[in-house]
């Protein structure tokens, strides 16, 4: 099968799901009733400001979280990272508890603001360590990385605990889509268009995944390009976490996935990558609603078990003897 | 073309590479040669602008290298470390397409792919072209990063011990290439080696180092010798023409 | 000869020293917990205290000991148990028992049996899973490590899954025993779970010679008759038990055995376990007990403990990795 059938399949797919959301709730909203015209008001404004925005935020997150997963795997030149497991996501998590702690009345906005100041700083933090590791082991990235996101989290549980946030807190660290209105995510969008900034720059990401000493004999401004790419991960880790909250391990598992079939050429993959990680999150999503209907579970307890599995598996597939 | 006055890294009080100047302006290959810690792959990766020079300069066509733009010095010099990236999932065609980013900045032209091709047949990559990388043999890897080295187009190559981690067969395969570069391209072609037998057959020039300085530099007849070898490497030697091939041998 | 002797008096008086110090210092800060700002009013504060502070030792000396023997188990210093999600899996299990045996099960019987039958449910699995993962050898050790994690990652997330799945009121009975602090630990438990760190601690003394034997690689330890693999699971089902006392006791703390075993090896210096778990059990309470002290009457924090310790835990974990790689 070429690329372009894989795409259009994948889009078919995401279209499929797309409208399964629609109508798939608590609230009463039948296909039905659309399709025989009985529509009343209450039905539509279901449509419109719950059901309709929590589907675009739900593919808006997946495709950018994923794509995000893909970078931090390009800056880092390691498979097993990314933005929630090596301390991005804790941070924009800190900077959150941080900024409602001192002006609890800002904008959403400004608030995700704040949570990117700290996300970039918690990345830098992780890329300056693995710089630093003697041993450059594959494995021994990601291990730092998750030991990292442990201390940035506990740091936030702590100051949470003292201003009486952790519920707060609970909320940015879980995914959940059921508070989405409209009016309440738009956010995401900002995410959505830095991570289409890395499709026009996949060329140099890709470079940037080569190593250093690879790009700067190529003439790639090495230092530019991680920058850009630090700045796109944390931005798209804080404005998820200020909207909907975390969601683990899409941005591990749909790269790691995209990558074993199509390679690590960025330009290529970024596209299918941004599908999967929509149809990935959009599913947990629906399942989340179907499973103990009319309950919800939430998005990120679901990605939380499919993921893990997944990345064992990915783990165990993978031989050892490569670095 | 390569140029290095009083080239200096220093790590904390010592000197790993001290003062060392030098001018490449010849097509040919020329080995850099030393025990381990002289600072022969230091000093490639100065000139290549890898590592930041702590004193002295380094010119490639008289453009200083801590100075200039990385992409125009990246269409002069095109430089390998031992050492790829570990995200290697690309096709072997991928990976040698990259080697024209200096040109087109990532849009190649109908130029660039025959660039591209041509290098994959002077390596013999044709079969593989399609594979990606971490499917390929360590000497496969190895020839590839090479062919994306001279798809770069640049008249002058740094190698920093191309032979790493080959055997015998691949070794004499990559030399074999590193020589038809120079003679049949034109290519002024720096190669960091461990092994004097190889810079003794292949290489127009030797260069040999020793705690950070060139102790010798000269044509290669010249530098392999029983005292020069003694001299650098701090071991008795038999130096014999063997069928024409100066050999190096080690006394028991 | 007479040499010798000497350097070998001198060399045990040179690790007795810190360890003797350590007790001192350890008896001091149970001491303080007890009495500080107790202004004479001894039968109220002892009969709240006095359990608190059990508890604590117990927990420290589980999880120091636990800690210690994983380590020789797999052959570094990094992987600990509840690094490779030990204490999750036994969350998990607790889950399930609420999961599948529901209220009935966790309402009625009393918290005895059930922690019992939990207890043996985790040394099976954890035998299991463990057994595999560590008889391999530990050819490559990052992959192992990783892979403990991300099981531990899996465990709590189907554990979160699980409890959104049971209802509620069961939810809540759960919550209670999973969140338990030292501010609630029931006292009969706490015997229970001294009667069993007791036995554990007694057989682990008795293998002692075997650990320090097994302490210099799996190759040698064979080739002087010591039999790795039945070592090893004999030392993970006592480790099981460990953990599910301190898990029950008090829940997950990640990084706090990783901290406690490095400054014991730091501190003691030693290959001998006996000298290593004395240590880092005593380092244990200081930190569990000092540090409650510190934050409970000095700064009025009251349950933050557990915070505190994973961030210091961390950081002293990263400090491993960075200065010496994974050895």
């Amino acid at each position: 099968m070429s690329d372009r059938h894989i795409l259009s399949l994948g889009c078919l797919g995401l279209v499929l799901l797309f409208v399964a959301s629609l109508f798939i709730g608590a609230g009463d909203l039948s296909f039905r009733t659309i399709a025989n015209g009985e529509m009343d008001g209450e039905a539509l404004r279901l449509l419109l400001v719950s059901r309709l925005p929590r589907t675009v935020a739900a593919m808006l997150a997946g495709a950018s979280l994923a794509v995000a997963g893909l970078l931090m795997q390009m800056l880092s030149s390691n498979r097993f990272v990314e933005p929630s497991t090596i301390g991005t996501t804790e941070a924009a998590g800190l900077g959150m508890v941080v900024v409602t702690l001192l002006a609890p009345g800002a904008l959403i906005f400004v608030k995700a603001l704040v949570a990117a100041g700290f996300a970039i700083a918690g990345t830098a933090v992780f890329l300056i360590l693995i710089r630093r590791l003697r041993l450059k082991s594959g494995l021994l990235v990601p291990l730092v990385g998750l030991v990292l996101a442990g201390i940035i989290q506990a740091a936030a549980h702590f100051v949470a605990y003292r201003a009486d946030l952790l519920q707060s807190l609970g909320a940015w660290s879980s995914g959940d889509f059921s508070m989405v209105l409209q009016g309440r995510y738009e956010l995401l969008w900002i995410g959505a268009m830095l991570g289409s900034v890395a499709l026009i720059a996949a060329d140099r990401f890709t470079l940037a995944g080569l190593g250093r000493d690879v790009s700067v004999n190529l003439g790639l401004a090495y230092e530019r390009v991680v920058a850009l790419g630090l700045v796109i991960v944390s931005a798209i880790a804080a404005v998820t976490v200020a909207t909907i909250g975390s969601i683990p391990f899409v941005g591990l598992v749909v790269p790691n996935l995209v990558t074993m079939t199509m390679g690590d050429n960025g330009r290529r993959i970024v596209p299918f990558v941004a599908l999967w990680g929509a149809i990935l999150v959009l599913g947990c999503d629906v399942l989340g609603r179907l499973l103990r209907y009319p309950y919800e579970i939430p998005v990120s307890v679901i990605m939380g078990v499919a993921g893990s599995a997944l990345f064992l598996m990915l783990l165990a597939r993978r031989r050892t003897a490569h670095g | 073309m390569i140029e290095a006055s009083a080239l200096t890294k220093l790590y904390g009080d010592s000197r790993v590479v001290d003062r060392v100047s030098l001018t490449l302006d010849q097509p040919g290959v020329t080995a850099i040669i030393g025990p381990n810690g002289a600072g022969k792959s230091t000093l490639l990766s100065m000139i290549a602008r890898l590592l930041p020079i702590d004193k002295g300069r380094a010119f490639i066509d008289g453009l200083d290298v801590t100075r200039t733009k990385g992409s125009e010095l990246a269409r002069r010099i095109a430089v390998l470390k031992q050492e790829n990236g570990l995200l290697a999932r690309l096709t072997v065609r991928d990976l040698i397409g990259f080697g024209r980013f200096p040109h087109s900045r990532g849009r190649l032209t109908a130029a660039d792919r025959a660039k591209v091709d041509e290098a994959i047949s002077f390596l013999d990559l044709t079969p593989l072209s399609d594979r990606f990388l971490d499917e390929l043999s360590g000497g496969q890897r190895q020839r590839a990063f090479v062919a994306m080295v001279l798809a770069q187009d640049t008249p002058a190559i740094l190698l920093d011990e191309p032979l790493n981690n080959l055997d015998i067969r691949h070794a004499v395969a990559m030399m074999r290439l590193v020589r038809k570069a120079a003679d049949d391209l034109g290519k002024i072609i720096v190669v960091v080696l461990h092994d004097i037998n190889f810079a003794s057959c292949y290489a127009d020039r030797i260069i040999a180092m020793q705690e950070g300085r060139i102790v010798v530099d000269g044509p290669a007849a010249a530098v392999v010798t029983e005292e020069t070898v003694e001299a650098v490497f701090g071991l008795p030697v038999m130096v014999r023409e063997i069928e024409g091939q100066r050999t190096c041998l080690f006394r028991r | 000869m007479a040499d010798v002797a000497a350097s070998q008096r001198r060399g045990e008086l040179g690790t007795a020293r810190p360890l003797i110090l350590l007790a001192l210092l350890a008896l001091s800060c149970c001491a303080i917990f007890l009495t500080i700002g107790a202004q004479g009013n001894w039968s109220f504060v002892l009969p709240i205290r006095a359990p608190k502070l059990v508890a604590m030792i117990l927990v420290g000396h589980a999880i120091a000991f636990s800690t210690v023997v994983f380590q020789t188990l797999s052959g570094n210093r990094i992987l600990t148990p509840s690094i490779m999600g030990v204490d999750a899996l036994y969350g998990l299990i607790q889950t399930l028992t609420v999961f599948f045996a529901g209220m009935l099960f966790a309402a009625n019987s009393n918290s005895m049996t059930l922690f019992l039958v939990q207890t043996m449910a985790m040394i099976g699995f954890a035998l299991a899973l463990y057994g595999t993962l560590l008889g391999r050898g530990a050819r490559d050790l990052y992959k192992l490590l990783l892979i403990g994690v991300i099981v531990g990652v899996l465990f709590r997330s189907l554990s979160g899954f699980l409890q959104r799945l049971i209802d509620p009121n069961a939810f809540v009975v759960l919550q209670d025993r999973l969140y338990a602090s030292f501010n609630t630990v029931e006292t009969e438990l706490l015997t229970v779970a001294a009667i069993l760190i007791g036995l554990v601690t007694l057989a682990f003394w008795r293998l002692l010679p075997q650990l320090d034997v097994l302490a210099l690689g799996r190759d040698t330890a064979t080739s002087l008759g010591v039999d790795p693999v039945a070592l090893m699971r004999l030392s993970l089902g006592l480790i099981a038990v460990l953990v599910s006392v301190s898990t029950a006791l008090v829940g997950p703390v990640t990084f706090f055995g990783l901290l406690v075993a490095s400054l014991a090896v730091s501190l003691v210096g030693s290959r001998r376990h006996a000298e290593t778990l004395l240590a880092a059990s005593l380092i244990a309470v200081i930190c569990l007990v000092g540090g409650q002290t510190l934050l409970e009457r000095l700064l009025h924090f009251d349950t933050a403990l557990g915070i505190v310790i994973e961030f210091v835990g961390g950081l002293v974990f990263l400090a491993i990795v960075l200065k010496r790689g994974i050895r």
